[in-house]
């Protein structure tokens, strides 16, 4: 089995604020807005560096995405930042109106999103904002998976022009992306290949999904698994031909089991190619407080949570 | 431009208004008829703007945010009138594969729309996001909105209107139709605004007052409000005006705000309104 190197052990958080201040200095109209969370959003090396070019909202997040998309008119290239609960729930209708509909180049870009906000429990811990956000036309869904991933991909929804939704978390997580890797908006990166069973992964579960194949390996099961950081524009065709070769489907995602990516993916084979698929998200219950990686286990959406639907999904392909 | 040919066009856009809603019985005319006194002279006299070849990024061009959308008619014949797309193309509004949708948008390419309004209260802090841009940019030119007063019941205005303040942005001026109704009634029933000029005052704006009806009056307010930016402060007028301006039976009630008239209604309308440019 192919060896997958740790190269460090990072947040997700941190890959946007590295990533920010990067490609800040590089593209002169990329402009940074902030709900009170800098700290939070590792933004302060590009409000330091980038004063002029960083804006201070204040808790007030429905007025952040309508100045952000006043901002576009005049060519800025905004990058919004706040938790993922109040990048998208509590400001549904403004990005729905003044931003999807109204095609403007603004980055909503959600730390803390999913379980793994941990202790601040469940009134932060949005689990349904991949859903709220993939349903808009003209969005950009995307759910890097390391802190490398995130920095690549927050730099790259410069060069979109469009509406893009990048959703990240809070932990610490191993790096397994290389630093020089190309985030290409769309394209899924396989992991491992592998011919009995699809794993379709995206966030913090991507490493799960690794670990899990280790697991499933020593069990004689060769998994293949794809990292799915766009959920929209979905990538068909690495779905399809992977799942053409193995029969049958994992997807596993840190969100709501309506919504997520494994309904992007059912749907993808309810309409192509006919499978077995086991969903591993959490299924229509609010989280709580608790330590994060304690709270992926309570929540089924651990490690050995992949091992069991991957093996349930090769039963029902051999059933 | 003198006033006599102000009201030319504005009887002009009335009739362009009332014909609008009447061919497919929907849409808002109580007020479109009240503020387009106002949105003439901002298009004809006040702003500085190209309506040929449109660019959605107004560089060096005054920009204007329509954040009560639904009164579109008035913005679409203003838009028409002076220049942004065929006159005739008004007789598609709200009909299927119009660029004319019922609120304005900006996803059919409709010239001199930049911003998606008619959920209200978003416009303003639209606004704002431009003024930064213009800022960043050193464009010294200005944005307008128009708000509705039953608008101002929605949160983020006052969102925004503190950020405005707090952030000195000066190259703003707001404008509030300060009709006195919405859909249900009267403001004062459904959520009274309290004193309104007042709460402008609280939060660290500008405040000025016009007859939303009076070309003198607007040319003056508007002119002065110009005169003003660039003083730290942002910039609202409390604009007031009648919904159903110029239709005797439409004014001195929130009855027209949403409904729109039958067709002997329509030509008793129009028989109050003089056709001075040719209807479309």
């Amino acid at each position: 089995m192919k060896e997958i190197e740790i190269l460090g052990n990072k947040d997700t958080r941190s890959g946007f604020g590295e990533g920010l201040h990067e490609v800040a200095k590089t593209n002169e109209n990329v402009v940074g807005l902030c709900a009170d969370l800098i700290g939070s959003l590792k933004m302060d090396a590009f409000k330091k560096d980038f004063p002029e070019r960083f804006f201070q909202i204040g808790i007030a997040e429905a007025n952040m995405i309508g100045i952000a998309a006043g901002m576009t008119v005049g060519g800025k290239i905004p990058y919004t930042g706040t938790f993922a609960n109040f990048s998208t729930g509590r400001v549904y209708d403004q990005i729905r109106q003044s931003v999807a509909y109204s095609q403007k180049n603004v980055k909503i870009c959600a730390s803390h999103a999913g379980l793994t906000l941990g202790e601040d429990g469940a009134t932060h811990q949005i689990l349904e904002d991949i859903g709220l956000m993939k349903m808009l036309p003209n969005m950009t869904v995307i759910v890097p998976c390391d802190f490398n991933q995130t920095k690549q991909a927050t730099m790259a929804i410069a060069e979109h022009e469009g509406p893009v939704y990048l959703r990240f978390g809070r932990p610490v997580m191993p790096i397994f992306v290389k630093d020089d890797a190309k985030f290409v908006i769309g394209k899924a990166d396989t992991i491992f290949e592998g011919t009995d069973v699809t794993i379709i992964a995206c966030g913090h579960l991507v490493w799960k999904s690794i670990e899990a194949a280790k697991i499933l390996f020593e069990k004689g099961i060769n998994a293949e698994v794809i990292n799915m950081h766009t959920i929209k524009p979905l990538d068909v065709d690495a779905i399809l031909k992977s799942v053409k070769k193995t029969g049958c489907v994992v997807t596993a995602e840190e969100h709501m089991r309506n919504g997520g990516l494994g309904d992007s993916v059912a749907q993808v084979l309810i309409q192509h190619f006919l499978a077995p698929q086991e969903y591993v998200a959490v299924n229509d219950k609010f989280g709580e407080s608790g330590p994060p990686m304690e709270l992926m286990t309570k929540y089924g959406i651990d490690t050995l949570n992949i091992v069991e639907a991957a093996e349930k999904a090769i039963a029902r392909k051999n059933s | 431009m003198e006033n006599i040919d102000l009201a030319n066009i504005a009887s002009q856009v009335r009739r362009d208004i009332l014909r609008m809603v009447c061919e497919v019985s929907s849409g808002h005319p109580g007020g479109s008829l009240g503020c387009a006194d106002f949105l003439i002279v901002l298009y004809f006299e006040q702003m500085k703007h190209n309506p040929a070849p449109f660019s959605m990024d107004a560089v060096n061009e005054d920009v204007f945010y329509l954040s009560n959308g639904h009164i579109s008619p008035l913005f679409y014949s203003v838009l028409a009138r002076s220049g942004y797309f065929p006159v005739s193309e008004l007789g598609t509004f709200r009909k299927i594969g119009s660029r004319l949708q019922g609120h304005p948008s900006t996803d059919k390419k409709l010239p001199g729309i930049r911003m998606a309004s008619g959920s209200l209260g978003q416009g303003l802090s639209v606004a704002i996001g431009t003024c930064e841009t213009k800022k960043l940019n050193n464009d010294p030119s200005i944005v307008y909105t128009l708000h509705g007063d039953g608008e101002l019941q929605e949160g983020q205005i006052w969102e925004a209107a503190m950020y405005a303040a707090a952030n000195k942005i000066d190259n703003l001026i707001a404008t509030i139709d300060y009709n006195g109704r919405q859909i249900d009634g009267d403001v004062e029933d459904v959520l009274s605004l309290g004193n309104l000029a007042q709460k402008w005052i609280a939060f660290g704006w500008e405040v000025l007052e016009m007859d939303g009806h009076n070309f003198e009056d607007l040319k003056v307010t508007l002119a002065k409000a110009k005169s003003i930016t660039g003083n730290k402060k942002p910039i609202v007028i409390i604009m007031k005006t009648e919904m159903g301006q110029g239709v005797d039976y439409m004014m001195g009630t929130h009855k027209w705000h949403g409904s729109t008239p039958n067709s002997e209604q329509l030509e008793n309308a129009l028989g109050q309104l003089k056709e001075t440019l040719g209807d479309y």
